[in-house]
């Protein structure tokens, strides 16, 4: 019988718009139940982490299993803070920008978790090149919200002088590499970074993030390759967020079962974590980082989450996707299950929380109106108009003086 | 200051709809996040929100008009403490003129040429034309002293020299690439670098160009030196987008924060009978891009001061070197620290009649075409760019002004390249003293042929050299 001709196969997503929100074919290993490995486990013994969920919040949220962390309530509600902030940051800027404030912006609603708790596990002089999708860490970090909006408005506080794209932040002090805009460029750049403090004989480590869609370039396979080759102290991060623009996952996952599985064929540590539970993200990244500073080489963490928002500005994810996919995402919000774990632990209460998400909208409110007396995009200040010479070069040749000085500044 | 609330967009692609309903009226204080109007497209309805607080001092758009623009004026807020009666509405748009603070926000061309001219070092601002003077700054070769022996060396080993004494003068510059370690290089250029180094410091890479090349430009940002070896420059393709999108990048849209110190090094352009992947002079290609330094050195002297000056650099460096010339020798001075200036052309031989400028292997090929010329009675001025950017057009310039006449000689291809650069810059500076139109020489406008008579056709040499130089002298 002829069955199974070869045909042209494009994989297709379970739901489109009009559908009804389908996650039924997900396979969610239940919170608590994965085991948690020495951290000086040779990669290849780590396949059942890359092929199930690490989890440590259950659907009673409750801290359960190896991999809980055991955080003090100080430092979960610490880390709540960081993510409500960052909410609040996100959505006021979209409205803002909407209000034609900014041309562009790029929200990280439903992933907070895995920037934020990313961030507080790792050491503040560890080097993290994130993608645009990663302000959260930026909070953690203890980065000045004004300075942040002054460079999404590119004004005259902007410290990237108007030359780059909102969100696309830099922060050197704060050891934020410079946002690439064309993606999975950072991920050979960290394992290099993280080389070369080795080279020096220094403890720090690097982090990188890639989203899911660009696991596909060939920056990630370069770079998986030479951190397992070197076996670099990196952490290299995929967030799976289900949707790369419009592409589903499966568009960049192929065959494979998991983004994490794709690690194990380099021979590296591969985690496959739930990116909505703090818990769990703060636990793998702490166990990723201790592995690379003991010398036991680079990890690969799938953050396994749902981008709930449009990808930017410019995106309108109802062409694409089902009205309500977000809300029926099984793995529910970040903010919502560590603000119901904190409860639970009797260390937070609903009227501590709306307080605090009052407090938090005022501050960025009160944020933006200081960023505003910085300059706004349209009636300036804005960069000096000779600094567009400045930065080409470490030192200013005669070809940019000589543009400076045709221009008159 | 009165703060006009915007049209808001419903959708990036939304251009005007409808201010359905107003919830405010003139008079009202409003708080950030209160509910102030609705607006409608053909697809759907929107709450607009207050993003400030301050009292309601005009409604500018009545409820329920149609095809209201985004971003347009839609409602004046006064601050608290203003006068809500003494606002004037804005004449258009996002174009308010209540901003009498604003002092260097705007950039329009008038208002900078008034604007303030401090930071201008060498030029007074009259708003005439002004001659500049763009000379690489004080660069020129060292002096070399009297009675300096001169030692006899490859190009080959004095690229290797220049790398071992800045290893050995500075622990952050490393060597990687593919084959450059046990092998010591595809053409031996790192030859007795892992003897005497180590493999920390020279590198085997998987064969991954994007990769590796990527790795470097991380370790550069963490503050190391890498040498990253391509085994030619036809491979790096595939790193095209960390060498120009990072490396070349980064320190200006990072507003300063992160600069690149990392050199990308190897042979560049035709071999023999290599094919045509692996035969492209890149010249161009990296000579067109801000925030990159491209040096392309002839002699062995030019190869070992200019690789000393580029590891030194803090900026990112394209270093195209030539496979047909690793093997041949020239003097090398033998002093202790022989580097050069970046950004400066050398006359390698002067003459009256013509100038020829070349870089790479093609200096070899000008300086045999001035020995032919002269022979017929034609002083040519061959001058060596040895870097491409920064391009040391002032020396050219003032060759042209001297000869009258110009040939620009380049391997690569003619469409946009270094040679077409080069006319356009002295037909700009020097057009009155231009007696013939300049001429270019360059490879057949074809992918490089294998076989070996199509590829001696293709390529430039000394013969083209000589014809372009009679034909600008109209010496035949």
């Amino acid at each position: 019988m002829a069955q199974d001709a070869p045909r042209f196969h494009v994989p297709a997503p379970h739901a489109r718009p009009g559908d009804t929100p389908d996650f039924s074919h997900i396979e969610i290993q239940p919170a608590g139940e994965a085991k948690r490995p020495d951290v000086d486990v040779p990669g290849m013994e780590t396949r059942d982490l890359a092929l199930g969920l690490i989890g440590v919040l259950d659907h009673n949220h409750q801290a359960v299993g190896e991999w809980d962390p055991k955080l003090d309530a100080e430092v979960l509600r610490e880390g709540l803070k960081h993510m409500m902030l960052t909410r609040a940051y996100d959505d006021r800027m979209l409205k803002l920008q909407r209000q034609g404030k900014m041309s562009f912006y790029m929200k990280s609603t439903g992933e907070e978790a895995i920037a934020v708790a990313g961030a507080m596990a790792l050491d503040k002089g560890d080097m993290v090149f994130p993608s645009y999708r990663q302000q959260g860490m930026l909070f953690a970090r203890g980065r000045d919200i004004v300075d942040m909006m002054c460079h999404c408005i590119s004004n005259s506080r902007d410290n990237l002088k108007g030359r780059q794209l909102p969100v696309h932040y830099t922060w050197a002090e704060g050891n934020f590499f410079s946002i690439s805009g064309n993606l999975a460029t950072q991920f050979p750049q960290a394992v290099g970074y993280a080389m070369a403090c080795r080279y020096r004989g220094e403890d720090q480590i690097a982090a990188s993030w890639i989203g899911e869609g660009s696991t596909a370039e060939g920056d990630f396979h370069g770079a998986l390759v030479l951190a397992s080759t070197y076996k670099a102290p990196v952490l290299l991060n995929v967030v799976n967020n289900q949707w790369a623009i419009s592409t589903f996952q499966g568009i960049a996952a192929g065959d494979a079962p998991t983004f994490a599985a794709k690690g194990l064929g380099y021979g590296l540590a591969s985690l496959r974590i739930d990116g909505n539970d703090f818990l769990a993200v703060y636990a793998a990244t702490q166990w990723a980082a201790e592995r690379a500073r003991k010398g036991h080489g680079a990890t690969v963490i799938e953050s396994f989450t749902y981008r709930a928002d449009a990808h930017s500005t410019s995106d309108d994810p109802s062409g694409y996707r089902p009205k309500g996919e977000g809300e029926a995402w099984p793995l529910g919000d970040p903010i919502a299950r560590l603000k119901n774990h904190l409860i639970g632990l009797g260390e937070w209460d609903e009227e501590r929380h709306v307080a605090l998400e009052k407090e938090l909208n005022e501050l960025v409110i009160k944020s933006y109106k200081e960023a505003e007396s910085h300059g706004t995009l349209h009636d300036g200040p804005l960069s000096p108009v000779e600094s567009i010479f400045e930065d080409v070069y470490a030192e200013q040749d005669w070809r940019l003086r000589r543009q400076r000085q045709d221009l008159g500044v | 200051m009165s703060i006009e609330v915007l049209m808001p967009a419903l959708s990036p692609t939304m251009e005007e709809g409808t201010l359905a309903k107003w919830l405010i009226k003139e008079g009202d204080s409003v708080e950030s996040g209160d509910v102030i109007a609705e607006i409608e497209t053909d697809k759907a309805t929107m709450e607009v929100e207050a993003v400030e607080e301050g009292v309601v001092a005009k409604l500018l758009v009545a409820e329920g008009t149609e095809g209201v623009k985004v971003n347009a004026a839609i409602a004046i807020l006064a601050e608290e403490g203003e006068d809500p009666d003494n606002l004037e509405a804005p004449k258009a748009a996002s174009s308010s003129d209540d901003t009498s603070e604003d002092e260097s926000g705007d950039d329009s061309a008038d208002d900078a040429a008034e604007a303030d001219t401090e930071a201008s070092d060498d030029s007074s601002n009259t708003g005439e034309p002004v001659f500049v003077d763009h000379s690489a700054p004080d660069a020129s070769d060292p002096e070399i002293p009297s009675g300096t022996e001169m030692k006899e060396t490859t190009v080959r080993d004095a690229l290797r020299d220049a790398m071992a004494e800045e290893m050995r003068r500075d622990d952050t510059v490393f060597v990687m690439g593919e084959e450059v370690a046990e092998y010591e290089g595809a053409y031996k250029v790192t030859r007795g670098l892992l003897d005497e180094f180590g493999p920390k410091r020279v590198v085997d890479t998987p064969i991954t160009e994007h990769g590796f090349a990527g790795l470097g430009v991380g370790a550069a940002f963490n503050g190391l030196k890498p040498v990253v070896e391509f085994m030619t420059f036809n491979f790096a393709m595939q790193a095209i987008d960390q060498i120009i999108n990072s490396a070349a990048k980064t320190l200006y849209m990072s507003g300063g924060q992160m600069g690149c110190p990392i050199v990308f090094r190897g042979p560049n352009g035709a071999a023999s009978r290599v094919g045509a992947q692996h035969s492209q002079d890149y010249s161009a290609w990296y000579a067109n891009v801000p925030g990159l330094k491209v040096i392309a050195p002839y002699d062995a002297a030019d190869a070992k001061g200019l690789l000393k000056a580029a590891i030194r650099d803090p900026n990112p460096v394209v270093f195209l070197e030539h496979e047909l010339i690793y093997g041949e020798t020239f003097d090398v001075p033998d002093v202790e620290d022989w580097v050069l200036p970046i950004g400066k052309a050398k006359v390698r031989r002067e003459g009256s009649d013509v100038t020829i400028t070349a870089h790479s292997r093609m200096v070899g090929f000008a300086l045999q075409a001035a020995e032919q010329l002269a022979e017929e009675g034609i002083e040519a001025e061959v001058i060596d760019l040895r870097t491409l950017r920064p391009l040391d057009t002032a020396t050219v310039v003032e060759s042209v002004k001297k000869t009258n006449r110009i040939v620009c000689a380049e391997e690569g291809w003619g469409q946009h390249g270094v040679g077409a650069e080069i006319a356009a810059v002295v037909t700009a500076e020097a057009f009155d003293y231009l007696d013939a139109p300049p001429a270019r020489v360059h490879q057949a406008d074809v992918p490089l042929p294998y076989a070996g008579n199509l590829e001696k056709l293709s390529l430039p040499g000394v013969e083209d050299i000589v014809k372009a130089a009679k034909a600008v002298c109209y010496a035949e």
